[in-house]
């Protein structure tokens, strides 16, 4: 299944781009398809095969912990976007 | 939890203590002396009571205890034992009595003791709750702070908030409501600074301002509330110079400290809403937390490079862990210091975290409850992913391993020898690349 990644800026010093292509039929087979794609992607999102805490994925604006978390199954046009928790406001 | 002890430490002189209240002309607060006097307090009398006072909003009344205070009030105003107490001798569930603030339920009730010069405010609790549409879980927790009463508006007060009163949406009532709130903004800076100018436009009856940074030139490029002169004051204070410029109906209370596990109850409780604009994940998450103990709304806002991210956690709806349980560790998220953030980009943000206190304080229109609203600057494009309440969260619901369960506030720096994203690596090399930049500049 190719479907679209959206990340944030944190993200893109790894993958170049906001929007990435990647493919497979679950979300945890996705992560591995980007991390083939983008070396060291995992690691920015991923610890012990299980997701940071302080990074959520949603596919079509749902958050994948409420649905089958990284065995959450994808289909051809879906899209998913990565979001780590963000810090900024005074400083 | 136990929060009843909870008060602002008036010795630090950082908190005014008259300061909620709508006298401004307060005499100064005196200690007992010790004679054999009756102390001398003064209180403060809410709207539904006023008719007994001849319409006077603060009144002199004597007695050692609150007990002879309310007994000395029912001498000289016939009739306000029965209009506050009714037929009997306690003190109704309805009717709270606050002493510097201090609400008496957690003092010694009706015989705390009183000192010369105290302030005594008698509070109906349901005075200044849920106006007609406001969603029951927008309401915020009946907080120490004596409500701010409004009564007609002033023909001045009509002319500047016109814009706002001549929308069905507000109206006189509406804006009384505005002017009767209270709302702390944690940090004075990139997101603090657009909050903070449009609530004081609007006529909030009460900004709280938490910062103990002082302002540095490197802040210019985004902070409004500050500016070239106010270099190397204190934030809090330049915040409150500038707020007080706009609007001088405003009552701005300054924080002037970190905000800790010592502090976060006492600074938030006597606020309605807290609007986040921290800089970091410690706070970030304190706020949050201490937000959940105190069943206070929370306005959470966050900026890095071109990225936003608002949304609203309201008591018992969730809360910032249901989204991230815990802070990344030191250094997987940069902070802005470390990578840039537009200055244009905390006005947006901070305006409409401005937009949803107001909505909440109005009780109008959807807020970003339930919704975390991301804006990306680059594409100039808002989406928005849903959230919701995390059966399993952390600190507000029930987690698996229950040994994980937040019972209390924490405070991350402590146990991670470092603020986030400000390990002394990433400082130094930030210092560095600011040097560079700075010999690159003299150069030129």
């Amino acid at each position: 299944m190719a479907v679209e990644v959206k990340v944030t800026s944190v993200l893109q010093k790894i993958t170049g781009a906001k929007v990435v292509q990647g493919e497979g039929g679950t979300v945890g087979e996705l992560l591995a398809d980007l991390d083939r794609r983008y070396p060291g992607f995992k690691n920015q999102i991923m610890q012990n095969g299980s997701l940071h805490r302080f990074v959520n994925i949603y596919l079509n604006d749902e958050d994948i912990r409420y649905l089958d978390q990284l065995n959450t199954k994808l289909k051809d046009g879906d899209s998913i976007s990565i979001l780590p928790a963000l810090a900024g406001g005074a400083a | 939890m136990d929060h009843g002890h909870l008060h602002i430490d008036r010795k630090t002189g950082t908190v005014d203590p008259a300061s909620h209240l709508p006298n401004p002309t307060l005499p100064p607060r005196r200690r007992a002396t010790g004679g054999d006097e009756m102390p001398s307090v003064n209180v403060y009398i809410p709207t539904p009571f006023r008719k007994l006072t001849a319409n006077r909003q603060h009144v002199e009344a004597e007695g050692a205890d609150v007990a002879e205070v309310l007994a000395d009030l029912d001498r000289r105003y016939p009739g306000f034992r029965a209009a506050v107490f009714g037929k009997g001798e306690e003190v109704p569930a309805h009717i709270n009595i606050y002493v510097n603030k201090q609400e008496i339920g957690s003092l010694e009730g009706v015989r705390t003791k009183v000192a010369e010069g105290d302030e005594v405010a008698v509070i109906p609790a349901l005075a200044g709750g849920a106006g007609v549409g406001q969603p029951p879980s927008a309401v915020p927790s009946d907080g120490a702070r004596p409500r701010k009463r409004i009564g007609a508006l002033t023909p001045e007060q009509v002319n500047r908030y016109s814009r706002h009163i001549i929308m069905p949406q507000v109206g006189p009532a509406g804006q009384r409501k505005i002017m009767e709130s209270s709302v702390l903004i944690i940090g004075a800076g990139g997101l603090g600074s657009p909050i903070a100018v449009y609530l004081a436009l609007a006529g909030i009856g009460t900004i709280g301002i938490v910062d103990f940074d002082t302002v540095d030139i490197s802040n210019l490029q985004r902070q409004i509330l500050h500016q070239n002169d106010d270099i190397g004051k204190p934030k809090a204070q330049s915040a409150k110079e500038t707020i007080l410029a706009y609007n001088p109906d405003v009552e701005v209370v300054t924080h002037e400290v970190p905000i800790t596990s010592d502090n976060a109850f006492e600074i938030i409780e006597p606020y309605d809403y807290v609007i986040n604009g921290a800089d970091n994940f410690a706070a970030r998450y304190l706020v949050n937390d201490a937000c959940y103990f105190l069943n206070k709304p929370l306005i959470d806002g966050s900026i890095l490079l071109f990225d936003g991210q608002v949304t609203v956690y309201l008591p018992g709806q969730g809360c910032y862990r249901c989204l991230y349980p815990e802070p990344p560790p030191p250094g997987m998220v940069p902070s802005c210091a470390e990578a840039g953030v537009l200055g244009a980009l905390c006005g947006t943000v901070g305006t409409i975290q401005a937009t949803e206190v107001l909505k909440l304080i109005l009780g109008v229109g959807e807020s970003l409850h339930g919704r975390l609203l991301l804006y990306d600057a680059l594409d100039m494009q808002f989406r928005q992913v849903r959230i919701k309440r995390d059966p399993k969260c952390v600190l507000c619901g029930e987690p698996d391993d229950a040994s994980k369960k937040v019972t209390g506030l924490i405070d991350y720096e402590a146990f991670c020898g470092g603020a986030f994203g400000h390990t002394n690596e990433e400082e130094q090399k930030a210092a560095d690349a600011a040097r560079e930049l700075r010999e690159k500049a003299s150069v030129q």
